[in-house]
């Protein structure tokens, strides 16, 4: 099997507040759904939102190396989804 | 279902995004050009257009929205107004606006009015229970199909219930149906207005309308003014906003600094006088024969109280707000201080403008966008403490039943509270309350707990955490913190 797909999602300040806050239950439910296909974690600010005036794209989660701006929590599942079945 | 305001909100999004870009504008060398400039820079020249007919549309919205960050009235201000000119008028500003909602009516729809309708579901059937059990004859059989009248049709919605195939609906207007009094409606033009002889102050609307048309007038720019003068500004934080922000309370209380703020006070310190006060008061009341009495920390029901209930009056304690007891002991130990409270919901800025010791009151999406604007990672600050410790039990304080709570652990054996938890204001539970009220009773218990929020002050409608993790951070903090029953044997023995 190839190698386990890693999220990241964002909860440094700017993140939370413009809406990851929201998408903390991924932590909880993708590795329910996923088992250990996919790793999962909340990491400290990436620095997306302070280049130029990025923070109205926030909230950013990585999917591997693509990020996901204004992320919701049916776009990282989508995300995921389309990695596995590559 | 009603929509849980933690639901994440393509609105909230948007209106914090003006906020972060307002109080970017204030730290600029240009205030009023680059606040004239907010719905230009969110929707340049060649920007897709996301939710409206045009452009020219969604910049008229944006600076509409803009005017409520400013702290002004939507509905007040003149259409030719610049918002450079607005920024200019806000800064001359002495007091906060009295009602502190506002309705945006170019995002408003004007949703469809409140009605039942017949959809083309509808089969014709014989049975046709929906003709037999309305009570008003609205209902007829035209071309084989159930027409409603709507000249006879109450909006009592049986149809709907009994209708076997879910053929009949009742349209709802988002706003109209979450208000708990009936403040919000629909005017002439089909736009929503806010009665304010009737208004709460609980902030449902705003919540409830997928437009984002209810706004929050802001306060934020007369904060920052009186930072930048050098005012000494203090503040004062609600019980809920440990549960808001990725950090620990120490780490928070840092961050709060750096804004600028001189000192910051928990306002669980005031809890700690409510509960106090609010369990003797619970004695004495039902020493002297009261069936029930309910708790007086919500601004929301308080304000219901008031407009709506009055009969309840003699039932709700006269103890004061924990916000009320905090601004009476910064302003005491700080009697040149500008006071801001930190507040989950909109309720907290009526309470404030009838209380002389709070100066204005921030709510949490407009620190979580004052936080981006200055690039604060809470993360990564340093540990400040308090400096003077609040209760366990006064700090979970913003938890559904942690009032009651509080005030049970105070109780002598002798008289034990039965706790009743009216978890949010509905039209339901406002009808629950005046049955209390003018029976003199309620037969579920006799220490009425409420709390117009639903997941109380964590679920007020300016929070910016989910509900889950923030009551697992509230948790924490409340189980590493000493109890009341400590404090007063403390007193005690002194």
């Amino acid at each position: 099997m190839s190698e386990k797909i890693s999220v990241k999602v964002c909860l440094g300040t700017t993140c939370f507040v413009m809406g990851s806050s929201n998408l903390q239950e991924l932590i909880e439910t993708v590795p329910k759904k996923y088992g250990e296909k996919v790793e999962v974690s909340g990491v400290p600010c990436l620095g997306l939102c302070s280049i130029d005036w990025e923070f109205s794209k926030a909230p950013y989660v990585k999917v591997d190396d693509d990020v996901i701006k204004e992320a919701t929590v049916e776009k990282v599942l989508k995300a995921i989804d389309e990695k596995l079945n590559k | 279902m009603a929509m849980n305001t933690n639901t994440p909100k393509q609105t909230s999004h948007l209106k914090r995004e003006i906020l972060v870009r307002l109080i970017k504008a204030y730290l600029s060398d240009n205030f009023e050009e680059n606040t004239r400039l907010i719905p230009y820079d969110m929707r340049p020249k060649g920007h897709e257009v996301p939710y409206r007919c045009c452009i020219f549309k969604e910049r008229a919205i944006l600076r509409d929205r803009a005017i409520a960050g400013l702290g002004f009235s939507i509905e007040d201000t003149d259409d030719s107004t610049l918002l450079s000119q607005l920024a200019s008028k806000a800064q001359d500003r002495k007091e906060p606006d009295e009602n502190p909602l506002t309705v945006l009516t170019t995002a408003c729809k004007g949703c469809v009015p409140s009605r039942i309708y017949v959809t083309d579901l509808c089969q014709g059937c014989v049975a046709r229970p929906c003709v037999n059990t309305c009570k008003f004859g609205a209902i007829s059989i035209q071309n084989g199909k159930s027409v409603i009248d709507p000249a006879k049709c109450k909006n009592c919605g049986m149809c709907a219930q009994v209708c076997p195939y879910q053929a009949i609906q009742k349209i709802i207007v988002p706003c109209e149906s979450a208000c708990p009094v009936g403040a919000i409606a629909k005017d002439e033009d089909g736009h929503a207005r806010i009665d304010f002889d009737k208004c709460i102050s609980c902030g449902k609307c705003a919540s409830a309308c997928p437009f984002g048309a209810v706004h929050e007038k802001s306060q934020i720019i007369d904060v920052l003014k009186n930072i930048r003068s050098g005012k000494k500004v203090i503040a004062m934080v609600a019980p809920a906003m440990f549960g808001q922000l990725p950090c620990t309370p120490k780490q928070l209380k840092e961050a709060i600094m750096k804004l600028g703020f001189s000192d910051v006070y928990e306002v669980a310190q005031g809890a700690d006088v409510t509960t106090k006060t609010e369990a003797a008061e619970f004695v004495e009341r039902l020493e002297h024969g009261a069936e029930f009495m309910t708790t007086s920390c919500c601004a929301g029901y308080n304000e219901l109280v008031d407009k709506h209930i009055p009969e309840m009056k003699p039932f709700r304690s006269d103890t004061k707000t924990p916000m009320y007891y905090t601004a009476e002991i910064v302003k005491k130990e700080n009697p040149d201080a500008v006071t801001v409270f930190f507040s989950p919901c909109v309720a907290k800025k009526r309470e404030a403008l009838n209380n002389p010791n709070v100066d204005y009151v921030l709510n949490y999406e407009e620190i979580g966008a004052w936080m981006i604007a200055l690039n604060i990672q809470v993360a990564e600050c340093g540990e400040s403490e308090f400096k003077t410790q609040a209760s366990a039990e006064s700090r979970n304080y913003c938890v559904t039943g942690g009032v009651a709570k509080a005030v049970q652990t105070l109780l002598p054996e002798e008289i034990p509270a039965h706790p009743v938890i009216i978890d949010g204001l509905t039209k339901q539970t406002v009808r629950d309350l005046k049955k209390y009220a003018k029976n003199g009773m309620c037969d579920l218990g006799n220490l009425i707990e409420v709390m117009a929020c639903t997941g109380g002050c964590l679920g007020g409608n300016s929070t910016v955490n989910a509900m889950k993790p923030a009551l697992k951070q509230v948790a924490n903090y409340v189980n590493s913190s000493s109890s009341i029953k400590e404090q007063v044997e403390e007193t005690v023995k002194q």
